[in-house]
């Protein structure tokens, strides 16, 4: 038996037929079976027997409508009467004492945590956290295993099911193993047996005619790419292209995409036979094609509203990343194009390239990483908390015109950015306007390298960022400011608090809390925030020292992803090191969340505020 | 009662495994969070009304107060619209076409406009087009997609829904920019790139919109399930309750997802420079008018870009003036939600 999680509310049914919302709910597991116990609150000890049984479905799609309560699973009473029902019980409330502990526990360090001030407890989760970093990879190794364990199971369970439904099933069921949907054919349902039949058609045409070709050449990803032929009627040698590495792969991935798929249709084909044979011996009737025609816009209505987007996704997302994911392990690149000369596996070495302690390359690389969280960072909290103090100043008390200077703020959102932007880089360009201006009225004698001196380059990308980012902020922020109730700013004046006061220990901790999921955001949007960067600075000025990569030499304010666009725009473009970039940003951005998720409360339960 | 404690229970799951799937300890930053709630209860309890108390200085202090104010918020105007009319100004030039030391023209015309027009390298025209072209397509269909697609994971509960919205999560993470290697070659087999670099951008445009739809789910979620119920008893079938009860509630979200998918391609200069790979007619507006600052060209077309500025800003300022109260509360409602 082993305890699964508790669940602050459920419903439970007694045994006497009423019904009871109770807290006091464990969930726990035994034998693979969910069960819930619940001791309602107001039974003591004494009667602690009256603790309710009941079984707890899987949460899922009925969830919302069944049975949590109504199915009651008798679970209890079909025990065996006596003994069996006693070492139950025992070990029910052994799990209820335990979680009275774990509760009383909880509540003593929710004690102890209120007593500690604003930083302490800041650090305290901090530490928290950390704590439970060891926790989290022994977790996340052990659900590792579970996975595989789960899949291997899984796997053995179908495997079982198959042979059973082989071995029990009609004659039809059994040819639909080998001829897919022969048997819905043979229960009257054409529909569903003239798709599974045109995948099969359709798989065996495509696995025939090119899928086991680009397999074949999965492994190595093409061995010739070109071969002289001569012509002896033109009397000409020509070069034919034979292999194409970029198509191997491509296809290679679709064809291994397809392979899954088919299985799962194989998979489902059979089941769906069972099942016909099983409702057929019952004497019931199956589907006909026109009800499963009609459940498309009905039960089944969310497939039908998301089988187009999905396909898009997987198709034009999943399917370029992983092949991208891949490509970081290829030697793939300009001179390696995979068409005139065939790029192949290369294992971990870009990445080790990339990593490298003490190598050009990731002497760039940790600099660049360091300013894009420099970067992300400040261009966040800056335009979060100059954006906040906007929309404060508009929201006071005896301001007039608040929608005056709302519009003109939201006006320079619609704007797009390109045109604003690139309008400012020139305006400090050092023949631009404020150039000019500064000189004109002598207060420098030379041009101030707005965008040629690196330090300066990137104050100025965080400064026009704010200048950039504040509208939104304040248009975000302006809704939330409002919610907050007025009471708390009137009683808090009361006891004498200052308008800063009021800020730290009011506004502050409820925007934290409220915009927290926000702030992620957009902390992760500015880690990728392409056109800022690259419009204003162009991620100059360039840092020769850290030599080119693809033919781009990346610069002081280069962050992660307009060195990926510099690698692959360029003449020498380097997509294999483009694929490690893009896959260090990913983990980047994936530790971040992770990390944030944890530590910040706000998460959670967003109405408990308001 | 019963099926809103149902559904709470539902989602209480929900949030359950959400956290054991990104295999996080939640134990100790939660009792953090319930301590810090509990203090917050007790603050507000204890908040007495008590009748306020007029000091004789408020008044004055506030008058000086909203005086700074006043001045910090013109300020913030100047400079937040400075740039603005100095794009409006450099457009009217007509003395010199590079970068200029001054604000105001020494000489005002049209010249510039003309120029957008009429110059050879200048294809403004096909610019606006293909944008305005990308900007309808995309803004309908994509709204299509995300509204399928965050109602049916917003309403129903079926196998896969969890992995599915953790696939795009995950994936969601990676630099968008990467897939565009692949895309580009995949594009360009079907004629879909250089000259036709729109179009190949309105597939790639559409094929991912389903992953934005964070917003208009979060919209769905708020939407009271006894709607739904209600025409379910009545004998309405899904795609009935979709069309007629959810879509008519959900005017402000559509409103806000066709905006966001017209504005989107204005903007988008990454994928349009990658896409039309240098071919001039290919470029949307971001891009053709970028082109005309690089380095060779900047000094013989400075003003015509801020030219070609005014006239792609005006609409779509116009437009998004018109809608903005939509906008906001997508944006509002999508950075409480996250």
């Amino acid at each position: 038996m082993e305890k699964k999680q508790t669940s602050p509310l459920v419903k439970v049914v007694l045994r006497d037929g009423s019904e009871s919302v109770n807290e006091q709910v464990l969930l726990f597991e035994i034998e693979g079976n969910s069960y819930c116990a619940s001791a309602p609150r107001t039974h003591t000890d004494n009667n602690a027997r009256e603790i309710i049984l009941c079984h707890r479905v899987k949460p899922s799609a009925d969830d919302a409508e069944t049975e949590v309560g109504k199915q009651v699973v008798s679970y209890w009473e079909q025990l065996p009467r006596g003994e069996e029902q006693d070492r139950v019980f025992d070990e029910f409330c052994r799990l209820y004492e335990l979680r009275q502990q774990e509760k009383q526990r909880r509540e003593m360090q929710a004690a102890e945590y209120l007593k500690l001030g604003k930083w302490q407890r800041f650090v305290y989760r901090l530490k928290q956290f950390f704590r439970a970093v060891p926790a989290w990879f022994a977790s996340f190794f052990k659900k590792i295993g579970k996975f595989f364990k789960n899949v291997g199971l899984k796997i053995a369970d179908n495997a079982v099911d198959l042979f059973n439904t082989f071995k029990n099933g009609s004659w039809s069921t059994r040819v639909s193993f080998l001829v897919m949907g022969f048997g819905n054919f043979v229960h009257g349902q054409w529909l569903r047996g003239a798709l599974f039949l045109l995948m099969q058609g359709a798989f065996i045409v495509y696995m025939v005619l090119s899928g086991a070709h680009w397999l074949s050449l999965f492994g190595s990803l093409g061995e010739v790419a070109t071969k002289e032929v001569y012509d002896s009627v033109l009397d000409i040698t020509t070069t034919e292209h034979i292999d194409n590495s970029f198509k191997i792969l491509l296809y290679g991935i679709i064809t291994i995409f397809f392979i899954f798929a088919f299985a799962y249709t194989w998979r489902l084909n059979v089941k769906q036979c069972r099942i016909c044979d099983e409702i057929t011996r019952s004497g019931k009737k199956v589907k006909s094609a026109k009800e499963d025609l009609k459940s498309v816009i009905d039960d089944q209505f969310h497939k039908t509203l998301l089988s187009l987007p999905v396909f898009g996704i997987v198709m034009f997302t999943i399917l370029p990343i992983i092949f991208m994911i891949l490509v970081a392990f290829t030697n793939y690149d300009y001179q390696h194009d995979g068409y005139n000369n065939l790029f192949t596996w290369v294992g971990l070495q870009n990445f080790n390239t990339m990593l490298s302690f003490g190598s050009g390359l990731s002497v760039a690389f940790g600099e660049i990483l360091a300013w894009t969280l420099i970067w992300a960072f400040f261009a966040t909290f800056s335009n979060y908390f100059l954006g906040m103090f906007v929309a404060m100043m508009i929201n006071k008390k005896g301001i007039k015109i608040k929608k005056f200077w709302r519009t003109i703020l939201v006006m320079t959102i619609a704007i797009p950015q390109f045109i604003s932007l690139l309008y400012v880089s020139n305006l400090f360009a050092d023949n631009g306007i404020v150039n000019a201006y500064l000189i004109k009225w002598g207060i420098v004698s030379s041009p101030i390298h707005f965008w040629t001196d690196g330090t300066l380059a990137k104050i100025m990308v965080l400064v026009i960022n704010i200048w950039v980012g504040i509208p939104y902020l304040m248009l975000i922020t302006t809704g939330i400011l409002m919610n907050i109730p007025e009471d708390l700013y009137e009683s808090s004046r009361i006891d004498g608090a200052n308008g800063f006061q009021q800020f730290a220990k009011i506004t502050l901790p409820y925007m934290l809390f409220v915009t927290g999921p926000y702030l992620l955001n957009s902390f992760i949007s500015n880690i990728n925030n392409f056109n800022v960067i690259y419009l204003l600075s162009g991620g100059g000025p360039a840092r020769a020292d850290w030599g080119d990569m693809g033919g781009y030499i990346a610069g002081d304010t280069t962050i992660l992803i307009t060195w990926l666009f510099g690698i692959t725009t360029g003449a020498e473009a380097n997509y294999k090191m483009a694929s490690v970039i893009g896959i260090l940003i990913f983990i980047v951005v994936s530790v971040l969340s992770l990390i944030v998720f944890t530590v910040m409360p706000s998460n959670r339960r967003e109405d408990d505020y308001s | 009662m019963t099926e809103k404690l149902q559904y709470e229970q539902a989602v209480e799951f929900d949030v359950d495994l959400d956290a054991e799937a990104l295999s996080i300890e939640i134990d100790a930053p939660e009792s953090a969070a319930v301590a810090e709630k509990i203090e917050y209860r007790k603050r507000i309890a204890s908040d007495q009304p008590v009748p306020a108390k007029k000091h004789m200085g408020q008044t004055a202090k506030n008058r000086i107060a909203n005086t700074v104010i006043y001045i910090v918020l013109s300020a913030i105007c100047v400079v937040w619209l400075l740039p603005f009319f100095g794009i409006v100004f450099e457009s009217f030039r007509c003395e010199s076409t590079g970068l200029a030391g001054y604000i105001f023209p020494k000489k005002w015309g049209f010249d510039n406009y003309v120029r957008l027009f009429t110059d050879e390298n200048s294809n403004f025209l096909k610019w606006f087009g293909n944008t305005l072209m990308m900007g309808l397509i995309t803004s309908v269909v994509q709204t299509v997609f995300v509204m399928a697609v965050s109602y049916a994971l917003s309403r129903n509960r079926f196998k896969g829904r969890k992995l599915l919205m953790n696939l795009m999560l995950v994936f969601g993470m990676f630099p968008g920019f990467l897939t565009l290697i692949l895309l580009y070659t995949w594009m360009s087999d079907w004629g879909l790139t250089m000259e036709n670099a729109p179009w190949g951008l309105i597939v790639i445009y559409i094929a991912g919109s389903g992953m934005g739809y964070y917003i208009a789910k979060g919209f769905f979620d708020t939407i009271s399930h006894s709607l739904d119920e209600a025409a379910r008893v009545d004998g309405a079938t899904q795609i009935q309750i979709f069309f007629k009860i959810i879509l008519p509630l959900s005017k402000p979200i559509i409103i806000y997802t066709i905006l966001m998918g017209f504005m989107a391609p204005w903007g988008d200069f990454v994928m349009a420079t990658f896409m039309a790979n240098n071919t001039n007619a290919g470029y949307n507006v971001a891009a053709g008018l970028q082109w005309l600052l690089t380095d060779s060209m900047i000094n013989e077309y400075y003003t015509t870009f801020c030219a070609g500025g005014v006239l792609v800003a005006i609409p779509i300022t116009v437009l998004f003036m018109l809608l903005q109260k939509y906008y906001v509360a997508g944006v509002t409602g999508g950075a409480v939600k996250g």
